[in-house]
């Protein structure tokens, strides 16, 4: 299969994915609504912080707090990735087998399918946004450079996302269950990754050990692109890391696969 | 007594099913202590900028927490399962042989499918609760303590009711799973005391999701802040809802087309 060939695959599955959310508006809504929740807590918590520290807690300001949470709301939106859930479903199911009769690698449509489903998210985020906006007034004056780092640095938060949810999701061609490791993962991100807070409030050693993970590359770096004033150093930097660590995924990715498909045996049907 | 005799039966039923699994006793009490954890250190990073929340010290908020995790336990455990369970066999039909049997069909799709481990959670909150009321100063009385059991009671009753409500839209709309996703992360927001947010969302969390008021009144009522006229406005709201998820229910049942429909 040459390349035009995978643009096309990639082409094609992201217009079904949209077809396909499309159908379900009321249902992704809700979804959406219950993803709110989140950041709204976060926000109203480190607000309140700041309220009773006399305006400010490490910097952050009521308004730039409201800048980073509401864009955290597109930052999350556009990062929902194929889970290990949906991958421990596959393999105990044996939906896996059909897969590998596929002839591309299945990560591309995997890959390829979410990415179609953000055009439908990020319209259904837009009167989201301003609703929020409207009730508790960011600060928010980005540079025209800054939005398109910001661009470019949330197509790599989704790559490394989709990529590491993958390769844990892959533990289950050896184990078929998956969530402990996955609960794992998830409060590593919650800690190491500027989802639950800015990452200049937590404690020094927590930003050192995150400094060497790939969760901050997932949320608060293109967070702070928008929101934060990082100059054009800190944000080439920043873009070349995100590279690294696609390229280190998907290269471990593609080393442990071999291994799988050799381990797999269709459980289920 | 009939009924006390069936919730009993029912759950040395899931007891007995459920001590083959032993290993999920493990599985359950890590992601438990992994969730409080995240809750505590979140705790810990607030508490490391300020000495109090609008008025909550760190203990404070510590029962907050725990009360919390009780009453998610409960819902996770008991609540939720038996409610997911009767959506399905709405929408498939299969609600008929609840329908067929001699006993009151509210309370048999309310106690028949427990997540045993699940319960866990309610132990881990429990410790969670008993470490920040040891903290308190002043000790709660013996009358703060009774009044917090009979809120934490109200709490259930006011969740279950309405997490019913939601259920029994089942028989109108068919499809009705993503509601509990919904209301899953709504439910977050009660690990906070609801004092903490904007007036809206409080307004919200009050009276369209009373997630917020269900866990904060007991806190409150533990903390002293809240009195006897705070637990009768609870009592009022649990009695109120039950009432009006009854009346759900039976206009459901009136609408309920069975297996052939």
């Amino acid at each position: 299969m040459s390349m035009p060939a995978l643009l096309d695959l990639y082409r094609v599955q992201a217009r079904m994915a949209v077809q396909q959310q499309l159908q379900y508006r009321m249902r992704n809504a809700m979804v959406l609504v219950g993803f709110l929740t989140e950041p709204v807590v976060y926000l109203a918590v480190w607000t309140a912080v700041a309220k009773e520290n006399g305006g400010s807690v490490g910097g952050w300001t009521s308004g730039t707090l409201a800048a980073y949470f509401i864009v955290w709301t597109l930052v999350r939106s556009m990062n929902v990735v194929f889970t290990p859930y949906g991958f421990e479903w596959r393999i105990r199911t044996g939906q896996m087998s059909a897969s590998l009769l596929r002839p591309r690698h299945p990560v591309h449509y995997d890959l390829a399918y979410f990415a179609g489903s953000k055009v439908v998210w990020f319209v259904m985020w837009l009167p989201i946004a301003a609703a929020l906006a409207l009730l508790f007034r960011p600060t928010l004056r980005p540079e025209a450079v800054e939005v398109l780092v910001f661009v470019v640095a949330i197509v790599g938060a989704y790559l490394i996302r989709s990529l590491l949810q993958w390769l844990i999701g892959m533990v289950t061609f050896w184990t078929t269950r998956v969530g402990a490791l996955f609960e794992i993962y998830m409060v590593a991100e919650l800690m190491l990754s500027g989802r639950l807070v800015p990452m200049s409030l937590m404690p020094s050693w927590v930003r050192d050990v995150a400094g060497w993970l790939p969760f901050k590359w997932t949320f608060g770096f293109p967070i702070e692109v928008l929101v934060g004033d990082l100059g054009t150093r800190a944000l080439l930097l920043g873009l070349a890391t995100q590279a690294a660590w696609i390229a280190a995924t998907a290269g471990l990715l593609a080393l442990a696969w071999r291994g799988a498909v050799r381990r797999y045996s269709a459980v289920g049907n | 007594m009939r009924a006390l005799r069936l919730i009993a039966l029912h759950l040395r039923v899931v007891a007995m099913y459920e001590m083959q699994y032993r290993m999920n006793f493990f599985l359950q009490l890590f992601q438990s202590a992994l969730a409080t954890g995240t809750g505590l250190v979140v705790l810990a990073l607030v508490y490391a900028q300020v000495d109090e929340l609008r008025g909550w010290s760190r203990p404070e908020l510590l029962v907050v927490l725990g009360v919390f995790t009780i009453i998610g336990g409960v819902l996770e455990s008991v609540v939720k399962p038996n409610l997911v369970r009767f959506m399905e066999e709405v929408a498939d039909g299969r609600l008929d042989f609840v329908l067929a049997k001699p006993v009151d069909a509210q309370l048999l799709i309310s106690i028949r499918a427990v997540r045993f481990w699940q319960a866990v959670d309610v132990l881990v909150g429990a410790v969670v609760l008993g470490v920040g009321a040891s903290r308190l100063t002043p000790r709660p009385g013996a009358l703060a303590v009774l009044g917090f059991a009979a809120g934490l009671l109200f709490a259930v009753v006011i969740l279950y009711s309405f997490l019913l409500i939601l259920a029994t839209s089942a028989f109108w709309f068919v499809r009705v799973d993503s509601f509990v996703e919904t209301f899953d992360g709504v439910f977050q927001a009660g690990r906070w005391p609801i004092g903490i947010y904007p007036g809206w969302l409080r307004t919200g969390l009050t009276v369209v999701v009373p997630v917020g008021f269900a866990v904060t009144v007991p806190a409150e009522l533990l903390t002293d802040r809240s009195g006897w006229v705070t637990l009768a406005a609870e009592a009022a709201l649990a009695a109120a809802l039950a009432g009006l998820a009854r009346l759900c229910w039976r206009l459901g049942l009136r609408r309920y087309g069975g297996a052939s429909a």
